[in-house]
Formats: C-alpha cells, sequence, structure tokens
C-alpha cells in the first residue's frame, strides 16, 4: 500500500510526461519552426499545418501588461484531458491510501519500513533505498496527498485555457512523487534526493509559462536561494558521516547521545559536533522553507500558476524544513544552542514576513508572506522543542493556506487575471462562494476560536512561553505580535477585495463565479481549515502526544506539560491580539478607508521601507549579485577572452597563421626575385668562405 | 698599354654584370634572361681562357669548351621550354610567369 502511494503519482507523472512529449512532437513534427514553414508551401495539409504555426508563433511574444496567468489562442495539446483525469485519479487514490495508512501507523502502531533496492555501496557508506512509515510520515503523506490531489483537481479548472496542460500535470506528479520520497526517507540520502527533487519540480513549475522572462527569473532565483540551502545542508550530512559513519536514521539516532560534548576542528575552532551538524542541517531547513535571510525566492516565486502556488509554496514544499527538523528531533534535542538559533529565526521570520504582509498589494504576494510568516511559527515550536505543535501547525497550515492560495486564485480567475487588490472591491456580491471561502480561511488563519488554525497558533504560542530556551521570550513576543499584524493582513485583503466599492466597473461586471472543478476543492479545503484542528488537539498538542507519535519524534519531554500550566491570560493573548489586528483593520478599511493613506504619507519613511520587503533584494543584489556578475564578467573578459584566448591555444594557433602569412607573402613568383635571392646567397657564401672560414 | 691579365678580367666581370643586371633589370622577356645567362657564361670563358694563357695550363681553355658546349645545350633546351611555354600561356612576359606566388 506504502509503494501505492509513493510510486502512483510517479506513474501520473510519466504518463502525462509522455503524453505531453507525443504531442510536442505532433506539433512541432520537425522540431523547427522555420523549416516547417518551408514545407508548408509545398505540401497538401499545408493550410492546417501553417495556421498551427502562425498561432504559435504568436504565443511566444512575450506579454508585458504584468498579469499573471496567459491566454493562449493556441489549441491544447492533444491528450490534455486523459492526461488530467489520470494524474487526478492517481493522485486521489493516493490520497485515500494515506488516510488509511495515518489511521493503521497513528492508532494502530503499524510502522513500517519497506527496503525496496540497494543504492550506493562505497566502502562504510550504504544507502539503500527504503520507505520509512512512522507517525510523523504517515502525518506528511497526508498533507503532501491530500493538498496535491486537490490542487490538481483544482488546475483542471483553472488552466483550463492552457495549452500545455499535459506537461503541467506532469510537474505536478512529479512534485507530489519527490516530496513522497523525501518524507518516506529512511536515510539523509534518500532525504536529500527527495529534496533536490521537489527543489527542481519547483524550478520547473514557477517557469512554467517560460516565455515570460519574470517567470523565468523567478525560477532561477528560486533554485540558486535553494542551492544556497542545500550547500549547508549537504555539509550537514557530511558533518553526519564523519561523525558516525552512517546516514540511517536509525543509526544516527541511536549514535547521537554519544556524541554530546564532541567537537570537531572547524579552521583551527573547536565547535560543538552536534551544535554545528545542526546548524548546518538547519541551513537547508532555511532554504526550503523560506525562512529569513533566505526567503527572497518565496515571494517571487508567485510568478508560477496558482495552484502551484498553493501546492508548493504553501502547503508542501516549504514545509519540507519544518518536516526535517522534526525528524531529526533527536539530534536537535541535544543541541540547546542549536534550537536557540531555530526559534530565533522562526521568532524573527513571523514577525519580518508580517510586517511586510502588510503593505503589499499583490493578492498572492500577501499569501506568499503569510506562508513565510507561518512558517516562522512552525520553527519557534520545533526551537521549543515542542516538535508536535510545530506538525500540527504544518498540518492545519496546509489546509488554510492551500485554500487562501486556490480562492485567491478563484479571484483573480474571476478578475480575469488581475492580481492587484487595490483594483478590486466589492466583489462579494459577484463572487459569494470565494467570499465565504476566502473568509473561512482568514479565520482559520487568523486563529480565530474553534477553527483549525486557533488551535495550532495558539498551542504554537504557548510552546514557546513555556520554553526552557533562552530566546523563549523573545519568540513569544515576537509570534503574539505578528498574530496581530496577521490579522490585520489577511483581513485587509479581505476587505480590499471583497467589500468597499468596485474600482473597476467593467471588471467589476465581468467577474464571475469559477466552474466546479475549482470550487468543489476548495469547498473541500474550506471543511478542512475548520475540521483539520479540533479533532486533531489532543493527538498533537495534548496528552495523545506520546501515544500517537511515539519513537517519531522526540520531544522536549516538559513541554506538553508546561504548556497545559501558563496562565490564562498568557493563553487568550493570541485571541485577543488577533481581535486586535481585525478591528484596526476594519477601521482602516471599512469605517475610515483614509486613514491608511494618512498613516502612509505621515511615515514615509516606514511605508517605504516595508513596501520594499525591507530593501532584501536591493541588498542582496549589492552584496552579491553585483559582485558575482563582476566576478564573472571579469573571469569572461579578461579570464577566458584575453589571457587563455590570447596565450593559450587560441593564441598560439593564431601566432601560426600569422607567421605562415608572412612566409608565404615571401614567395613572390617572380623570377628575378629568386634569381637576386641566389646571388645574394652565393655571394653571402663566398664571402663567408674568403674572409669567415678563411681568417 | 700592354694588355695584361686585369683588362681580361675587367672584361669578364663588366660581362658578367651586365648579364647579372640584364636578369634583374628585365621585366619584359625570358628570351632577354636566357641570353643573360649566355653572356654570364661567357664571362666566365673569358676568365678560363685568359688565365690558361697566362699560366700556359691548356686545360682551361678545354674547360671553356665544355662550357661552350652546355651552354649552347642549355639554350637549346631552354628555347624548347620557352616554345613549350609560350603556346601553352600565350605569354612569356617574365611579369605573367609567376605560377609560384604563394
Amino acid at each position: 500500500m506504502i509503494q501505492a502511494i509513493v510510486f502512483l503519482p510517479l506513474i501520473g507523472c510519466i504518463i502525462a510526461g509522455l503524453i505531453s512529449i507525443v504531442g510536442a512532437h505532433a506539433r512541432n513534427p520537425s522540431g523547427d519552426e522555420v523549416e516547417r514553414h518551408a514545407d508548408a508551401h509545398g505540401h497538401g495539409e499545408a493550410a492546417v499545418d501553417q495556421d498551427a504555426g502562425v498561432i504559435h508563433a504568436s504565443s511566444h511574444e512575450p506579454d508585458g501588461n504584468g498579469h499573471d496567468d496567459h491566454h493562449a489562442a493556441e489549441p491544447a495539446a492533444a491528450g490534455s484531458r486523459p492526461a488530467e483525469l489520470i494524474t487526478t485519479g492517481l493522485l486521489m487514490i493516493a490520497a485515500v491510501l494515506s488516510w488509511v495508512v495515518l489511521v493503521d501507523v497513528g492508532f494502530g502502531h503499524n510502522d513500517a519500513r519497506i527496503a525496496l533496492f540497494p543504492w550506493i555501496t562505497s566502502g562504510d557508506l550504504q544507502v539503500a533505498w527504503a520507505l520509512r512509515v512512522d507517525t510523523l510520515t504517515a502525518v506528511m503523506l497526508v498533507v503532501v496527498n491530500t493538498i496535491s490531489s486537490l490542487v490538481h483537481l483544482y488546475s483542471i479548472g483553472y488552466m483550463d485555457e492552457d495549452p500545455y496542460r499535459p506537461r503541467f500535470f506532469s510537474y505536478l506528479s512529479l512534485f507530489t512523487f519527490a516530496m513522497l520520497m523525501l518524507v518516506t526517507a529512511d536515510n539523509l540520502v534518500q532525504l536529500f534526493f527527495g529534496w533536490e527533487g521537489v527543489g527542481l519540480a519547483s524550478y520547473l513549475l514557477i517557469g512554467f509559462w517560460y516565455h515570460k522572462p519574470s517567470a523565468n527569473a523567478a525560477a532561477i532565483k528560486a533554485f540558486i536561494v535553494n542551492r544556497i540551502g542545500d550547500f549547508g545542508f549537504a555539509l550537514g550530512i557530511f558533518a553526519v558521516f564523519m561523525l558516525i559513519g552512517s546516514v540511517d536514521y536509525e543509526t544516527i539516532f541511536a549514535a547521537a547521545p554519544g556524541l554530546t560534548g564532541k567537537t570537531i576542528n572547524f579552521f583551527g575552532w573547536h565547535a560543538d559536533a552536534l551544535t554545528l551538524t545542526c546548524l548546518l542541517l538547519f541551513m537547508g531547513a532555511m532554504g526550503k522553507s523560506a525562512q529569513f535571510l533566505l526567503h527572497t525566492w518565496l515571494p517571487d516565486a508567485m510568478e508560477g500558476p496558482t495552484p502551484v502556488s498553493a501546492l508548493i509554496h504553501a502547503a508542501t514544499m516549504v514545509t519540507a524544513g519544518v518536516f526535517m527538523v522534526a525528524r531529526l528531533s533527536p539530534l536537535f534535542e541535544l543541541s540547546p544552542t542549536a534550537q536557540a538559533f531555530v526559534m530565533f529565526i522562526g521568532a524573527t521570520t513571523a514577525m519580518f514576513a508580517a510586517t511586510v504582509g502588510l503593505v503589499q498589494n499583490d493578492i498572492k504576494r500577501i499569501v506568499a508572506y503569510s506562508t513565510c510568516s507561518q512558517l516562522g511559527y512552525m520553527f519557534v515550536a520545533m526551537g521549543a522543542g515542542a516538535y508536535s505543535v510545530g506538525m500540527f501547525h504544518l498540518f492545519t497550515h496546509a489546509f488554510f493556506k492551500a485554500l487562501l492560495f486556490l480562492g485567491s486564485g478563484s479571484v483573480i480567475y474571476a478578475m480575469h487575471h488581475e492580481q492587484d487588490i487595490r483594483n478590486m472591491g466589492g466583489l462579494k456580491d459577484r463572487i459569494p462562494f470565494t467570499y465565504l471561502v476566502m473568509v473561512i480561511g482568514t479565520l482559520a488563519l487568523t486563529g480565530f476560536p474553534l477553527t483549525a488554525g486557533y488551535f495550532s497558533k495558539d498551542a504554537i504560542i504557548e510552546s514557546a512561553f513555556a520554553s526552557h530556551n533562552p530566546l523563549g521570550p523573545y519568540g513569544f513576543l515576537m509570534t503574539v505580535i505578528a498574530a496581530a499584524l496577521t490579522s490585520f493582513y489577511s483581513w485587509r485583503l479581505i476587505f480590499k477585495t471583497f467589500h468597499g466599492e468596485p474600482h473597476d466597473r467593467e471588471h467589476y461586471e465581468a467577474a464571475h463565479e469559477s466552474p466546479l472543478w475549482m470550487l468543489v476543492p476548495i469547498g473541500i479545503l474550506a471543511a478542512g481549515s475548520i475540521l483539520a484542528g479540533f479533532p486533531f488537539r489532543e493527538l498533537f498538542a495534548g496528552h495523545g502526544v506520546e501515544e500517537f507519535f511515539r519513537e517519531s519524534l522526540k520531544m522536549n519531554p516538559h513541554i506538553i506539560e508546561d504548556m497545559h500550566q501558563i496562565p490564562e491570560s498568557i493563553a487568550i493573548l493570541p485571541t485577543v491580539m488577533m481581535a486586535v489586528g481585525f478591528l484596526v483593520s476594519w477601521l482602516f478599511y471599512i469605517r475610515r478607508p483614509y486613514l491608511p493613506v494618512e498613516l502612509a504619507d505621515q511615515q514615509p519613511l516606514l511605508y517605504q521601507f516595508l513596501l520594499n520587503k525591507w530593501y532584501f533584494d536591493e541588498l542582496y543584489d549589492l552584496i552579491f549579485v553585483r559582485p558575482t556578475k563582476w566576478l564573472g564578467r571579469f573571469l569572461w573578459k579578461v579570464g577566458d577572452g584575453y589571457i587563455i584566448d590570447g596565450f593559450g591555444p587560441d593564441g598560439v594557433s593564431a601566432w601560426v597563421l600569422d607567421v605562415t602569412r608572412n612566409v608565404v607573402r615571401l614567395q613572390t613568383g617572380y623570377l628575378y626575385h629568386y634569381a637576386f635571392a641566389m646571388l645574394i646567397g652565393a655571394a653571402g657564401l663566398i664571402t663567408w668562405f674568403m674572409f669567415g672560414a678563411g681568417g | 698599354m700592354t694588355i695584361g691579365l686585369g683588362h681580361y678580367l675587367a672584361v669578364g666581370a663588366i660581362l658578367f654584370t651586365l648579364g647579372i643586371l640584364g636578369i634583374f633589370l628585365n621585366r619584359k622577356n625570358i628570351i632577354i634572361i636566357l641570353m643573360s645567362i649566355e653572356l654570364i657564361l661567357l664571362a666566365v670563358n673569358i676568365n678560363l681562357v685568359a688565365f690558361s694563357t697566362f699560366i700556359g695550363d691548356i686545360v682551361g681553355q678545354v674547360f671553356a669548351m665544355l662550357v661552350l658546349t652546355v651552354a649552347a645545350a642549355e639554350a637549346a633546351i631552354g628555347l624548347a621550354i620557352l616554345v613549350v611555354y609560350f603556346r601553352n600561356r600565350g605569354s612569356i612576359a617574365v611579369d605573367d610567369v609567376s605560377l609560384m606566388k604563394g
């Protein structure tokens, strides 16, 4: 059954990929547009062929109007519908099986470890492909497969105008497969395989509309920023192998307690082995989960189609970092320094992203920064040692964040690919269902009592308060303030989009509710956003944790107990903050809409600072991008162009050619020149004989 | 004034120089080059005969006869080549004969 869960998406990916390749071949037989046009003049089926070519060419014009989605006049690839149905159907099966596995593993305690086949055997290094399913993995399986299958379903509606749907669905399934390999990994190398697999899928999907330069740039940015994190992650894996001599989880976790106090000599600096390893591993998590300093790729990744944003950049892939820290909790639990760092980064991200989210105007970017912020919350829980609580938030967040993204997608779809919330307004009458689910998602995100987010978010804030982490108070403070900010910007989005006066009457009139393909998944997610909280509360953040997660997580032993003993005033604080955020938002955008404008005018520096996302992109451009570009240019122009080409092989060959060209010029062909040369030679020879050799 | 060895040698040298100049300065006709070569050979002959007379050794004059023979053969072959060349290329101007130009 577990094999089926993991490999059904792969099968779907391959089938859709084949359909895509066959379709591309049929569309463009010669693989060369110009040649095809030439052919078209001579053949009988010229007309059809040529038409397709013209449309094809026109669809490659860059669309510079800044809208998200791409209208192609091109007919859809043959086999689009089968590709959609096959991938979606396989994912649905996998999703249902995942729930069965969750019940089986979580309550039936049937942990599984399935060895597939050996992978690498090199000296001491033994790596095997294996599927490891314990409760932690089962939770992730449920999250990934449920969200992924709903996103597949949604995409059928959302992408209905796109001619390259088989490719899109193939990528989606590829992503799902990679993520499943990641969560079922039994060793760090397989985890790394999945890790890079989702990175690749993310790159492909962000750059899905490859004719848009901004999409390509965003894809490359995501890839490179992730590589920076992966560099640290790879070093972390090396460190683990160096210390323990194995990459298998079981061996690592068994050996980890013996490593306390050991040091690694790192350029003459004796670093604590466990702390250093954990920090390196966490660097990978920071990259993948878009934490502070490595977060810049996530908002840009919104260039991809909206379902991708929902699937990858909200619900599943970015949680890989959280999952990894939870999976390696036996290591992190042994290093208080690393935990403090995790807490610090998480709290900072939660706060930072929330402040930036306050002033953004792109509907998807607001949700993206919200994602960033919520991931920070999860890391705060990880830093507090309450891994199950972090996983709880991951679980609930997947539902309401996917809901918010898909809802935003529905808004964008209704508004004909308009994404700026300043150009929206009053939409609640036009698209009531979308409005309803967006409100549900927002309630869940802001932690309205009894919604899913309420339980998980409050639990995180409580865990930060109760933790013995030196940075616990900092984490607590940041997450509480961020809760107010979250509430403010989430409601701002709702008010600006759905309430008030429509800014563009024409767009408003044309707005229409999305097709059923899209509404059904949103409805399911809306139900999940409400129901995912309460029933699971005891399992993730209550007394059922020990029983539910067992050995898959190594919790801070007192954290759950301490969480339940915090003062009532603290426990209610997040809810109060949520209400404050809502009231301020209501005041700003419903009651007195001139207030935010005045505030922005009064505080132009602060406003610009937030609007430009703390100037991180500019800073990185200055510190990293420009010097790198300069270095690249220098090596290209001077290193390669001048030195290698000037004095290397090319230089020598050019010099030889030069010399021979001059030598050839000596051969004039005129008789008297040869005769003269002969005479001079003879005269010289005689002179030498007479005076030189003789004397 | 008695005519001595120096005079003979001077005549030979003058002839030789004329022959050399004839080769270099001539841009028109290959036949002139052939003639210039004859002149050079004659200059050599004069030297040989002059030395042979003054030393009293007959070998020099025998050698001069040999040179004459060779010169005649050379002229015959050279002219024959020229005729063939003219038939092929339609010109025997020295400036046109530059097939070996690189």
